[in-house]
């Protein structure tokens, strides 16, 4: 019965220790359940059909252009899971920790269709609820579809999600369109099962823990049917793929003609969040997380089959807020217990008609900026990086910033093509390290990075570091700000005023956030 | 003998509860615990005891040695 050992690891890694390292991990200091979770495109309505436009316009993670204005929450109703990932330790359990497979409370569907109801009276652009885990959605079936039956009920508006593996999928897909699940996300990070064999070692299926390459044949088709028959129902379905560097980097290129051939609206190539601290098996074998660099490389190279996310935040199971905060912590069980909901329909729908205007406003000032730069013609790219609280604006501080959302200039217009996270980490239990070396590193890559306000301090070491800090933009519109700066670039480089230089990589940062 | 859940290793995500055959296994005090008067080790229901193959830990649900050997 002892005889679930596993696998040597390809490299001879002790696999015995490794898992009884993760057994023990206990890891950060807080204490409560486990956790897991997933997460859109940067199209616009100009680039889908109208359809599908409508169906994903205020979802979060299903359009970038979405996530500025609109939040989601996760409910960690679905604590087990049916199959064990390398980049996961369900032991591991951190308030702090911002990541999938992280969750500070479980809940039962009664209190998670409370807490929706109270969150999306509190935040009027809350339009998405998401089940992701901790575990798995579909290895709880009951809490999972419960917890939307009861939501359906109460928040008619909000929209419903999952995100799975996709082993349970094709067993589900009935129910998942009878309760009206609008999005469902699959993480599939494989088509080949030699591949899925060192990202999984073991599957639960048909009351059998199957290892090995078998398991990972078995995962595949499921995911793939699974895929196959959303399509049919016209249910949209977003793919995550984890890049993890050595392992599946190469092979997600396949993974994306496969998606798109079976009718997956978007693709997300996320990267493999991995520390020792973690206390996952990639953590502790020292796979490293791919550079800021190599995720845009691939995520480049498949857009030009399908839509791509770069928006992802990789969230927890119990997120609430926009993507990128978190306001878990005032909607915990008690809290919502004592508030007194009043669930107004009217007024959320006159916020959502205000963003409306607000999105027509912004595309506009794009438009005219863009008229700006016709007949310009260059083969400069540059990279920047924009301090925002949201809503597509220049609206924060840099020394407030936790995050940056960085934009790819050409003549062809500005692209969003990711974010960086730069708050305060743990390293191994150390404390912080220098901030502003952190915050560089992190934007390494960018030519300048533009803020509602700056000190005097970083403004001279971001020069020094090659980075133009850029406050003449303040408080307004991100896409329009930064093509007029970059068509005074452009005119700088032709009149000899400044050389374009190429910058180098940057780093995608690990580990648990620091409390507060 | 029948199997007990050792609670420091516990995560409570209830796996093994909703694949138990003998409705033996239940949530006590944050984690789960198994009814030695219930389980049958899976045996006559399965090759392999369901809570072992399920949990996301290993060395969780082991033989409890302080009870005799479960006889079908």
């Amino acid at each position: 019965m002892e005889s679930l050992t596993h696998q040597a690891g390809a490299d001879g890694v002790d696999m015995d220790a490794i898992m009884q390292q993760m057994a023990e991990h206990k890891g950060c200091g807080t204490s409560g359940g486990s956790g897991k979770s997933s997460c859109g495109s940067s199209a616009g309505p100009s680039d889908m059909p109208a359809e599908i436009w409508e169906k994903v316009k205020n979802h979060p993670c299903y359009s970038e252009e979405a996530h500025h204005h609109f939040a989601r929450m996760h409910v960690a109703v679905a604590p087990a899971c049916n199959i064990q990932c390398n980049y996961c330790n369900r032991k591991y359990d951190c308030a702090n920790e911002s990541r999938p497979g992280v969750v500070s409370e479980r809940l039962t569907p009664e209190q998670a269709a409370k807490k929706v109801v109270a969150v999306a009276a509190t935040i009027p652009q809350m339009t998405v609820l998401g089940i992701a885990g901790p575990g798995d959605p579909l290895a709880n079936p009951a809490k999972t579809f419960k917890t939307f039956e009861l939501i359906a009920k109460t928040a008619p508006d909000i929209k419903l999600c999952l995100s799975t593996n996709g082993l349970a999928l094709p067993e589900h897909i009935d129910t998942i369109s009878k309760y009206n699940i609008d999005h469902v996300t699959i993480t599939i990070n494989m088509v080949d099962p030699e591949v899925g064999a060192k990202i999984y070692p073991w599957i639960f299926w048909d009351h059998k823990r199957i290892e090995g390459v078998e398991a990972a044949r078995i995962l595949s088709e499921n995911q793939l049917r699974g895929l196959e028959m959303l399509t049919e129902r016209g249910i949209l379905c977003k793919v995550n793929s984890v890049m993890i560097p050595g392992v599946n980097d190469q092979h997600l290129v396949e993974v994306n003609k496969a998606v798109k051939s079976r009718g997956a609206f978007l693709h997300n190539i996320m990267p493999l969040i991995s520390a020792p601290e973690h206390g996952t098996v990639f953590g502790l074998t020292g796979q490293r997380g791919p550079t800021a660099q190599e995720l845009k490389a691939l995520q480049d190279a498949c857009e030009g089959e399908m839509n791509m996310m770069r928006h992802c935040r990789q969230c927890r199971a119990d997120a609430v807020g926009l993507l990128g905060e978190d306001r878990s912590a005032e909607f915990t069980t008690d809290k919502i217990m004592d508030m007194e909901v009043n669930y107004d329909l009217e007024s959320r729908k006159a916020y959502q008609a205000a963003v409306e205007q607000e999105r027509v406003a912004k595309v506009e000032a794009k438009n005219e900026e863009m008229a700006a730069l016709a007949g310009e013609e260059s083969d400069v790219k540059v990279l920047v990086a924009v301090a925002t609280k949201g809503n597509g604006l220049i609206n924060e501080h840099f020394g407030h910033a936790k995050e940056f959302q960085i934009y790819e200039l050409s003549t062809s217009g500005s692209k969003f093509v990711g974010h960086r996270r730069v708050d305060m980490y743990c390293q191994g239990g150390f404390g912080e390290e220098d901030t502003l070396g952190t915050v560089i590193r992190a934007i390494n890559d960018c030519h300048a990075v533009f803020v509602a306000k700056i000190g005097g301090c970083p403004k001279n070491d971001l020069i020094k570091a090659g980075i133009e800090p850029v406050d003449e933009f303040a408080h307004e519109f991100i896409e329009k700000s930064a093509i007029s700066w970059f068509k005074a670039y452009l005119e700088k480089v032709k009149s000899g005023e400044v050389s374009h230089v190429a910058r180098g990589d940057a780093e995608i940062r690990q580990g648990a956030l620091i409390a507060e | 003998m029948a199997y007990k859940i050792v609670a420091s290793q516990c995560t409570s995500c209830s796996a093994c509860e909703a694949e138990c055959p003998n409705m033996a296994i239940s949530e006590k005090g944050g984690t789960f615990v198994i009814d030695p008067a219930k389980c049958t080790e899976c045996i006559g229901h399965f090759d392999t005891a369901q809570c072992v193959a399920v949990c996301p830990v290993d060395k969780t649900c082991i033989i409890d040695p302080s009870y005799p050997r479960y006889q079908a």
